[in-house]
C-alpha cells in the first residue's frame, strides 16, 4: 500500500456516525473512499454548504468545491453564505477537520500555508478551520521529499495555529497530542519504534500497550 | 425608483482610487460583466476585497492582469500567479486575511459593529500589531471593520425591486457585502416581476441593492 492510501485509510477510522467533516485538498480528499460500512458522514465546504459529494454526470451551476472544482450535493445538502459557513467552523460545529501538514510540533502546532520566500498562496480557510474544529487531525507524510522529518520540537515555518492540532496520521505512526502531550499511539506494521523516533524531531511518549496501524481490506 | 440600468451606466460609477468589494469565490459568484465593465473604464489605484483573486482569465483575475488594481484584500492568492508576481515586483500590496476573520470584518463594516474577537490567528504572525484580548480566559484578536465605496454582486435571479436570490455556493460573499458599502451593483441572469420571489426566499433584501444590471451572459 502506498504511503497515502496508508494515512487516508487511518484516517477513515477516526470519522463516527453522523460527524460534520471538512476535508483540505489533496491527500485528505481521498478519506472518504475509506470509511467503514454504515459510517455516514457530512462533508463541510468552507465555500458555503454541507453536503458535499462526488460529481455524477455534468458539472451543475454554482456547484464547486473549495478548490472551485465542480462538485456534487447529496441529498439533503444545504447552501448558506460564507459568513455563516464560517460560524460553523469557528463555532464548534464542524466535528472534524483533516488537513495536510508541512509541519507539527510537539506542542500540537501546526504550520501549512507558507513557505517564506517560496510559496505564500494565502491561508485561505485553513486557519479558522485549525483555530474552531472540534478535532484537528493532520494527514501527511512523515518525512519531506528530501527526508527531513515534519514532525519537530518546534515549527520552523510560520504557524497556521498555534497547539490545536489533536493527531497526526503518516505512513510510519499515529500520534495524538491532549493536554499538552504528546504520545506515539500506534505504528504501521514493520515500523518499529526506533525507526519512528529515528525520523522524527520531536520528542514523544510511549505508552506500555503500543498500538498498531490496522487495516481491514477485502 | 428604477434600479434597472444598461451596460453603459455600469463604467461612469467607477473613480480612481475606489475600494471595490466583489463577491465570488475562485470566481464562482463573481460577476464577470461588471468586472469586464471595470477593466474598460480603466480607472486605476483600485483596492480590491474579496475571498481571492481567482486565476489570471476567471474572476478578478483580470482586473489584477490589467494593473487597475493596487492594494487586494484577500484570504488566497494561491491559484492566481500574476497576483504572486505583482505582488514580488512591489506592484501591488496584498494584505493577507483568514477567510472567517475576512468575512466577519465585512460583516461588521455592514452592520454598524466596531469589530470583532476572533480566536483565528492566535499565536500566528495574523496577531502582529493587533490587539490582543482575553474573555472568559481564551485569548482573541480585535479585528476591525472593512467597507468599501462599490460592491459589485452576482446573483441568479431579481425582482425589479432589487430582491436577490443566488444560485447554490455561487453566494458565497455576496449577501454579506451587500451591506457593506456605499453603492451597490447587482448583475443577474434573471429579472422578475416584483411579488414573483416568495418573500421566505429572499437572500438580500430590496433595500440594500442600488443598481441592478441584466448579464449579458444569460
Amino acid at each position: 500500500m502506498e504511503a497515502k492510501e496508508i494515512i487516508a485509510r487511518r484516517v477513515a477510522q477516526e470519522l463516527k456516525e453522523g460527524y460534520v467533516v471538512n476535508l483540505g485538498i489533496g491527500l485528505p480528499t481521498m478519506v472518504p473512499r475509506f470509511l467503514p460500512k454504515g459510517v455516514n458522514i457530512t462533508l463541510q465546504s468552507e465555500n458555503g454548504f454541507l453536503g458535499l459529494g462526488p460529481l455524477e454526470g455534468e458539472p451543475m451551476p454554482g456547484v464547486v468545491n473549495a478548490g472551485g472544482v465542480p462538485c456534487g450535493l447529496m441529498p439533503g445538502a444545504a447552501m448558506f453564505d460564507s459568513a455563516t459557513s464560517f460560524a460553523l467552523i469557528r463555532g464548534g460545529h464542524v466535528d472534524v477537520t483533516v488537513l495536510g501538514g508541512l509541519q507539527v510540533d510537539e506542542e500540537g502546532s501546526l504550520a501549512n500555508w507558507m513557505v517564506p520566500g517560496k510559496m505564500v498562496p494565502g491561508m485561505g480557510g485553513a486557519m479558522d478551520l485549525v483555530s474552531g474544529a472540534r478535532k484537528v487531525i493532520v494527514a501527511m507524510e512523515h518525512c519531506t521529499k528530501e527526508g527531513e522529518t515534519r514532525i519537530l520540537e518546534r515549527c520552523s515555518l510560520p504557524l497556521t495555529a498555534k497547539s490545536r492540532v489533536s493527531m497526526v496520521v503518516t505512513e510510519l505512526a499515529v500520534f495524538s497530542i491532549s493536554h499538552g502531550e504528546f504520545v506515539l499511539l500506534e505504528t504501521a506494521p514493520g515500523v518499529s519504534v526506533e525507526t519512528v523516533r529515528e525520523k522524527t524531531g520531536a520528542r514523544f511518549a510511549v505508552p506500555e500497550k503500543l498500538g498498531q496501524m490496522a487495516f481491514d481490506i477485502t | 425608483m428604477n434600479k434597472i440600468v444598461q451596460w453603459p451606466d455600469i463604467g461612469p460609477l467607477f473613480r480612481d482610487g475606489m475600494t471595490v468589494m466583489f463577491g465570488g469565490f475562485m470566481g464562482v459568484g463573481t460577476p464577470l460583466g461588471i468586472v469586464a465593465a471595470l477593466r474598460e473604464s480603466r480607472v486605476g489605484h483600485l483596492t480590491l476585497i474579496g475571498n481571492d483573486t481567482a486565476m489570471p482569465e476567471a474572476g478578478v483575475g483580470p482586473l489584477v492582469a490589467s494593473g487597475q488594481v493596487s492594494r487586494v484584500i484577500v484570504s488566497h492568492i494561491g491559484t492566481n500567479p500574476t497576483t504572486g508576481k505583482k505582488m514580488i515586483a512591489g506592484e501591488l500590496d496584498v494584505d493577507l486575511v483568514p477567510q472567517g476573520t475576512l468575512i466577519e470584518r465585512i460583516r461588521c463594516g455592514g452592520s454598524g459593529l466596531g469589530g470583532v474577537l476572533t480566536p483565528t490567528g492566535v499565536g500566528t504572525v495574523v496577531e502582529e500589531g493587533k490587539t490582543k484580548m482575553a474573555v472568559g480566559g481564551k485569548e482573541y484578536l480585535l479585528e476591525l471593520p472593512l467597507r468599501a465605496d462599490i460592491a459589485i454582486i452576482k446573483a441568479k435571479r431579481a425582482d425589479r425591486a432589487g430582491n436577490l436570490v443566488y444560485e447554490r455556493a455561487a453566494r458565497n460573499f455576496n449577501p454579506v457585502i451587500a451591506f457593506a458599502a456605499d453603492l451597490v451593483i447587482v448583475e443577474v441572469d434573471e429579472l422578475v416581476e416584483v411579488g414573483e420571489i416568495d418573500p421566505d426566499m429572499v437572500m438580500t433584501p430590496a433595500a440594500l441593492v442600488d443598481k441592478i444590471v441584466l448579464s449579458q451572459g444569460a
